[in-house]
């Protein structure tokens, strides 16, 4: 009986959190919803563990909805392009959801949290739908989905600061017209060859081998419309604000998970599809997204040292860390694609930790955390500043660190580029990386007045920990993330090659 | 669809903005609607009239977009609405000067 779930499983992953949703929003208790997420999200790792089992074995899955073959019916492809970030999605959405429990308990009306989860559930579910799906239709309703749910997420830091309901505002407008760009894109696309199914788009966009104008003005609606959402560089602006109003759990769903996912279908759309015009494709990545990518590295690191308010200088990091990983994709070799998708995994990873951390300092402090509140903070509670200092240390780069295999792929791959130039910026952006988080460092254990360490909560500093661990681990022992990121990379640049 | 965008972009009222999204978003579903026109063609019911019809694809998908179109819709509305109760005032200019005032 158990084998029907089974066979129905890159389904499942995405409609059983839907579903559940759907249920727990009507739960009135305050620990219940909590659980009832807990118990899905098991499940849900268990049936990405089983969809790595089957890849192993087969290589890819098709899954077909209602048995409509594609191109009629949509579809969902797993293979090695997404089964690692479908791992790691299961994973970190777990410990996310455990940490959660107590941060929304003091941030949200109790009373509410059956919805807050629902609207949760929903992100997941739909996050996961942008993960999975093989048609360029059907990740538009999964993207629109995701960003209410996350809009909704948003706005429920009001009860903390009315500034949250203008970011959730600002979210909306812009997210929208970017949503819209891309429909456009895609309007383009199937007048021109009828077909949705994005296996089935390369082969019927083949047949206009020199190009026509009307798909590159398609292509080029999606292309920007996707960058709005995945906030590359001058189109980040709705990301700092609404990172940083956001309820701090929310704010690690998201900064973790929520742009990396778009990042990823980005390059799936330029490397799988948009392939098939080099000229078009080295266009927009030598004049468009290789300028962009340093900008934003230079630009989002040289506001973050100015922010005074932690999450936002966090938020603003979160751009500059966006730009690593489009420069990364920019590069057009295995190695680039290689080492972009090493860094979603690492960058994940370090953002989702800073942020939980943050988040912990935010309830413990009764305010927003801001640079002068932090005094003493590194004696006050250690084993939560710990992780910070550590999570932090990777953030920069240092050797033990999983930011450091990031960034030692990145400068392998830019130098068998020989862009010279690049490595010299990221050098320097990564040396003023050093000094907005000296910054924190120095309030948490330099300054004057000393404190006594207090009691901290253990269901909040375990998650935080796990988090941490991870990055020692894959710091010292990369192997997992280094080839689940070759193993994508392979698949993408397969194509180009051919 | 370029009217709407205007109406986003220069409109201080926030309810405006609401109302300009939502007209840049029915352009583009008219946009795809008329993707689906075929000369001649009538609509996809099976008749021994007709030698051609329209394409309903589109249709089927541009009822999907107003769905989420509709939903986009009523939460910026929510939201102006929550905005108004915390601030009492939905102009773009005057909240920002009281966001001034509450950081001095």
């Amino acid at each position: 009986m158990f084998d029907i779930f089974l066979d129905d499983a890159p389904a499942l992953v995405v409609v059983l959190p839907l579903l559940i949703s759907a249920i727990i929003a009507f739960m009135p208790s305050k620990i219940w919803p909590w659980i009832v997420s807990i118990i899905t999200l098991l499940l849900h790792l268990f049936l990405s563990l089983h969809l790595l089992k089957e890849i192993s074995v087969s290589g890819l899955i098709i899954y077909e909805f209602g048995n409509w073959e594609p191109p009629w019916g949509i579809s969902f492809k797993i293979d090695g392009v997404n089964i690692g970030l479908q791992l790691l999605f299961s994973i970190f959405v777990l410990v996310s959801t455990f940490y959660s429990r107590k941060i929304f308990l003091n941030e949200i009306d109790y009373r509410d949290s059956g919805k807050a989860y629902s609207l949760w559930l929903l992100a997941v579910g739909s996050l996961n739908g942008i993960i999975l799906t093989n048609d360029i239709f059907n990740l538009f309703v999964f993207l629109e989905i995701s960003a209410l749910a996350s809009i909704s997420l948003i706005a429920l830091g009001a009860g903390q600061n009315r500034n949250a309901l203008l970011a959730a505002f600002n979210y909306l407008i812009i997210g929208a017209i970017g949503a819209t760009f891309y429909v456009i894109g895609v309007g383009f696309a199937y007048a021109m060859t009828g077909t949705l199914n994005m296996n089935d788009l390369v082969i019927q966009l083949a047949q206009y081998s020199d190009g026509q104008l009307a798909i590159f003005a398609g292509m080029s609606f999606m292309l920007i419309g996707l960058m709005v959402k995945a906030a590359i560089f001058p189109v980040h602006i709705w990301l700092p604000p609404a990172y940083s109003y956001a309820p701090s759990a929310v704010s690690t769903l998201l900064a973790a998970l929520a742009t990396k996912t778009i990042l990823y279908f980005f390059v799936r759309l330029l490397y799988e599809i948009f392939i098939i015009y080099p000229s078009y494709l080295s266009l927009f990545l030598d004049f468009v997204l290789y300028p962009l990518s340093l900008l934003a590295i230079f630009i989002g690191t040289v506001i973050a040292i100015y922010q005074d308010d932690i999450k936002k200088l966090l938020a603003f990091s979160s751009i500059a860390q966006i730009g690593y990983i489009t420069l990364a994709f920019s590069l057009k070799d295995h190695s680039g694609v290689a080492s972009g998708f090493v860094h979603i995994f690492n960058h994940a990873l370090i953002k989702g930790g800073l942020f939980m951390a943050v988040g912990y300092f935010a309830i413990l402090y009764k305010d927003r955390v801001t640079l002068n509140s932090l005094k003493g903070f590194g004696y006050k509670y250690p084993i939560t500043s710990f992780a910070l200092l550590i999570c932090g240390l990777s953030l920069i780069g240092l050797p033990l660190t999983n930011g450091f295999i990031s960034k030692l792929y990145l400068f392998q791959a830019l130098y068998t580029n020989q862009m010279y130039f690049s490595i010299a910026l990221v050098a320097v952006s990564s040396a003023l990386a050093v000094v907005y988080f000296w910054k924190i460092v120095e309030q948490m254990w330099f300054s004057e007045v000393k404190f006594k360490s207090e009691k901290e909560d253990a269901y909040i500093y375990l998650p935080i920990w796990i988090v941490t661990i991870s990055i020692i681990v894959f710091g010292i022992y990369s192997t997992p993330i280094i080839e689940f990121s070759n193993l994508s990379a392979d698949y993408l640049i397969s194509g180009y090659q051919n | 669809m370029v009217g709407g965008l205007f109406i986003i972009i220069t409109s201080q009222n926030y309810l405006k903005k609401v109302v300009g999204l939502a007209i840049f978003q029915t352009a583009v579903f008219v946009f795809f609607v008329s993707l689906a026109k075929v000369l001649d063609g009538t609509a996809p019911i099976l008749t021994k009239m007709a030698n051609a019809y329209s394409n309903p694809l589109p249709h089927v998908l541009i009822l999907t977009a107003i769905v989420v179109g509709v939903a986009t819709s009523a939460l910026g509305l929510a939201l102006v609405l929550q905005i108004y109760k915390n601030y009492e005032t939905i102009e773009e200019k005057e909240i920002e000067s009281l966001e001034l005032k509450s950081d001095k």
